[in-house]
């Protein structure tokens, strides 16, 4: 009935829009949201819709695209670049659960081929949340959040080879079998059809879609080229089924050799919210089908299955990280919790399984049930690392003790050995001067010293330290630090202690400048000023002006500008409408004084060498000399 | 008397390895009323302050310049502090008259002998000659322009002790300057201050 159409997707839609935007206010991310969705809209709480099975199957379709997508978005080189813990510590993530997971299984009486069927399956991570989670928290540019991408990318890769291995593994069937085909086929005749499709995919992507989409293109008609995307989905997908192979796979493969044209961003584009949706209405069936009744019946066995399960990923993930991929303690914990859940490819895996007959809908649903509660559980752990487990292993790191210092008698003592610090140092210490270095990062202090430089592990801001540096004897402080506030703390450490210790500071931008100055430090050089001088002297070479004049531009230009500094001390502290106006009319003196002097110099006129004012008088004088003696040729004046 | 300001502009690039320019710098140091300058340590790549030098003109009466002979001149430096502060209608020209009435003169070390630096000698010409080009700017600014103070034979100074007569001539000669007690005409006619600096003292008719 139509009415009942209309209704489910009114349902449906109604669920996604309400469900996901508080889900991921929450924290919990959208795909749990779309879970919560239709556990709600399920037969288990508000009973509007049915197990939609039907509705899975067509929602199906939605991971079809997906495979395309990850296809499209695959960079070989990428791939090339991280293939060690790409394939490696991934590669040894989904064997090693899987292998883990089936020895477990068949050491409980399961099928052998039913426990590496799950076992894969729970190798599987949440590619979504994982990397959304990562990315909030600001953890995925850190060595275990690079780790964890690499073993995620796996993954993804990693379904293609599980979805054609998964019919093999069906019990009890050995004949390749597809719902839609009525007869089996020889097995060599399957073999042929299969190559020749992925061939025909291959051939039709390089040499027949691309020509396709120019002359689409050139229709300027975005819904026809997207109709196009669809259709190439569809034809793909069809095709495969046609000849027995996972839809999946075969836009899979589409989309890897797709991923260098020049439509690859259209396609994306126009592909992704069709994905999003029809994944979103996965997941909404596939919280519709978790059974609460299960929970209620068999508590023991799904609250079993979800710890073991998510802590033996743990274990497994951990162990590789530290102890063959050597990651530190952080970076081990980080991804050993990260992807302890189990991912929305299971869901994937576990109807496919069901359709392969490789289990039966017994095994499918309290599979469904733990992979969504796993699911659900991630975001507490995610709190869990960050605030409990992260915090205590870093410390033990951090409690690394600073070098002793040699008392040296050093007649510099420097704080900040990074890229400021190290040419300093190198320029005194070449010099014959003694610089006593402290830096507070202990990768470049080991990078340092195997490189032959003397830098000592230690905090700056800590008064032992100081003294022990040698700061009571020196003859110059310098302060290379490049962070704020750190900067700060020595420099006030300093002036306090050493009062009589000569401070020559680094500043990183103008308010530095001006705390540094309140201080009393006189001797500061603000970072970037020198180099962005010399930048501007190149631009200006670069538009044509004679070197020696953009250099002497330049000199007018830092004098002014050091000027303004001056002017503009006078008004820090004060409010903001005094301080914004003066800054404005220094600004403007400074820029009126630069055209002017720009304008002398384009017209030629630097006094210094330019001649125009002093040919004027000459010629004047001639002028008048010749008024007073008239020419020869003319006749005396009567 | 009201004391005639006094303004020493240094031009060495190497004081460091300096014996003779270093020892007559501190004389001009430890006299009262003396401003110093330094330039190659104020300008260290030569990138002057037009402005500022002029204005240091300005607030003085006499101006020495202090340097070592390098090839028969002054440091490079000098040369381009000449060509930039001299400006077009302010040292010179119809409208420039910035330095006029003013005293200048150059106090010069040389390697070679005096022996040489004369008519008939190896140079040619007397450090007085070689130094036309400062003459006549002095001229073309108005300035009264003095002879030189000059430093004979350097390389044969090892020690500041060794200079005991041209320190202590010089220190006369910057207090002189200070205090108005030099003769400027007979000063510029001489060919060479320290021959007898004794007799350019002012005479009680003129103090």
């Amino acid at each position: 009935m139509s009415n009942s159409i209309l209704f489910q997707a009114l349902v449906y839609l109604v669920a996604a829009v309400a469900c996901v935007p508080i889900a991921r206010r929450l924290g919990l991310g959208s795909v749990l949201g779309y879970l919560i969705a239709g556990v709600l809209i399920g037969p288990n709480v508000l009973s509007l819709v049915g197990e939609g099975a039907h509705v899975m199957h067509f929602a199906e379709f939605g991971v079809v695209m997906m495979l395309f997508l990850v296809g499209l978005e695959l960079k070989p080189s990428l791939l090339w670049e991280l293939r060690k813990p790409i394939f490696g510590l991934g590669g040894l993530q989904v064997g090693g659960t899987a292998a883990a997971v089936a020895g477990v299984g068949m050491l409980l009486g399961v099928d052998w081929r039913l426990a590496l069927a799950s076992g894969l399956l729970f190798a599987m991570s949440s590619t979504a949340i994982v990397l959304s989670s990562l990315a909030e928290k600001g953890l995925l540019k850190t060595a275990g959040g690079q780790a964890t991408f690499s073993v995620l990318l796996f993954q993804d890769v990693s379904v293609i080879p599980i979805l054609a291995l998964y019919p093999l593994l069906a019990v009890g069937g050995a004949a390749v079998t597809d719902v839609e085909t009525k007869a089996e086929r020889a097995g060599w005749l399957q073999a042929l059809l299969i190559l020749g499709a992925v061939a025909l995919i291959v051939f039709a992507g390089r040499f027949v879609i691309r020509p396709a989409f120019r002359l689409l293109a050139e229709t300027r008609l975005r819904e026809v080229f997207t109709a196009f995307a669809l259709l190439l989905v569809v034809a793909i997908a069809w095709l495969m089924q046609t000849v027995g192979l996972s839809p999946a796979l075969g836009t899979f493969l589409a989309g890897v050799v797709l991923a260098d044209s020049e439509y690859r961003h259209e396609l994306e584009s126009d592909i992704e919210p069709f994905k999003g949706l029809l994944l979103g209405l996965f997941f909404i069936s596939v919280g519709a089908e978790i059974d609460f009744h299960l929970l209620v019946e068999k508590p023991l066995l799904i609250a079993g299955l979800l710890v073991g399960v998510m802590a033996l990923k743990a274990v497994v993930m951990g162990v590789f990280a530290r102890f063959v991929f050597k990651l530190d303690k952080s970076a081990s914990w980080l991804t050993a919790l990260g992807l302890a859940q189990v991912g929305e490819f299971a869901f994937v895996l576990i109807s496919f399984g069901e359709q392969n007959h490789v289990w039966g809908s017994e095994v499918s649903r309290p599979l469904v049930a733990v992979v969504a509660l796993s699911m659900l559980a991630t975001p507490a752990l995610f709190v869990l690392l960050e605030r409990v487990v992260l915090p205590r292993v870093a410390q033990k790191e951090e409690a690394r003790p600073h070098d002793a210092v040699a008392h040296e008698d050093a007649q510099v003592v420097m704080a900040g050995f990074g890229r400021v610090g190290q040419v300093i140092g190198r320029m005194l210490r070449m010099s014959g001067f003694g610089v006593t270095v402290l830096d507070l990062d202990p990768a470049m202090v080991d990078l340092l010293r195997r490189l032959g430089q003397k830098v000592y592990y230690g905090d700056a801001s800590r008064l032992d330290l100081l003294v022990a540096a040698g700061c009571g004897k020196a003859k110059l402080f310098v302060l290379a630090i490049d962070e704020v506030d750190k900067s700060m703390e020595v420099a006030e450490l300093v002036r306090r202690n050493f009062p009589n210790l000569p401070i020559l500071a680094r500043a990183r931008n103008r308010t530095h400048y001006y705390r540094l100055r309140k201080l009393g430090i006189t001797r500061i050089v603000r970072e970037t000023m020198a180099s962005s001088l010399q930048m501007g002297v190149e631009a200006l070479r670069e538009m044509g002006i004679r070197a020696h004049t953009a250099h002497r531009m330049a000199g007018r230009f830092r004098r002014h500008d050091e000027a303004a500094l001056e002017t503009m001390l006078k008004f820090q502290g004060q409010g903001d409408d005094v301080w914004l106006s003066e800054a404005k009319k220094a600004l403007e003196n400074a820029e009126k004084a630069m055209r002017d002097e720009l304008m002398g110099v384009q017209a030629d006129r630097d006094p210094g060498w330019d001649n125009t004012s002093l040919r004027d008088e000459v010629l004047s004088r001639f002028q008048d000399s010749a008024q007073r003696a008239p020419p020869p040729s003319e006749p005396e004046a009567s | 008397m009201p004391a005639r300001r006094v303004l020493v502009l240094l031009a060495h690039p190497l004081l460091e390895r300096s014996r003779v320019n270093k020892a007559l710098w501190e004389v001009a140091r430890s006299v009262d009323g003396v401003m110093l300058h330094d330039l190659y340590e104020t300008y260290p790549t030569a990138d002057i302050d037009v402005k500022r030098e002029q204005r240091l003109l300005s607030e003085h009466d006499v101006i020495v310049f202090q340097h070592p002979f390098y090839w028969y001149s002054t440091p490079a430096l000098v040369k381009e502090w000449q060509d930039l502060v001299l400006e077009h209608n302010w040292a010179y020209g119809k409208n420039g008259r910035a330095l006029e009435g003013k005293t200048t003169l150059n106090v010069v070390s040389t390697g070679g002998p005096e022996q040489v630096y004369q008519a008939g000698g190896a140079n040619l010409y007397t450090v007085k000659q070689l130094l036309a080009p400062h003459e006549l700017t002095a001229r073309l600014c108005k300035m009264t322009w003095l002879a030189p103070f000059v430093v004979h034979a350097a390389f044969k100074v090892e020690r500041p002790s060794d200079l005991g007569q041209h320190l202590d001539e010089y220190r006369q000669l910057l207090e002189w300057l200070r205090d108005d007690q030099l003769d400027l005409a007979k000063a510029a006619a001489v060919t060479r201050l320290n021959t007898d600096l004794k007799s350019l003292q002012k005479t009680g008719a003129d103090a």
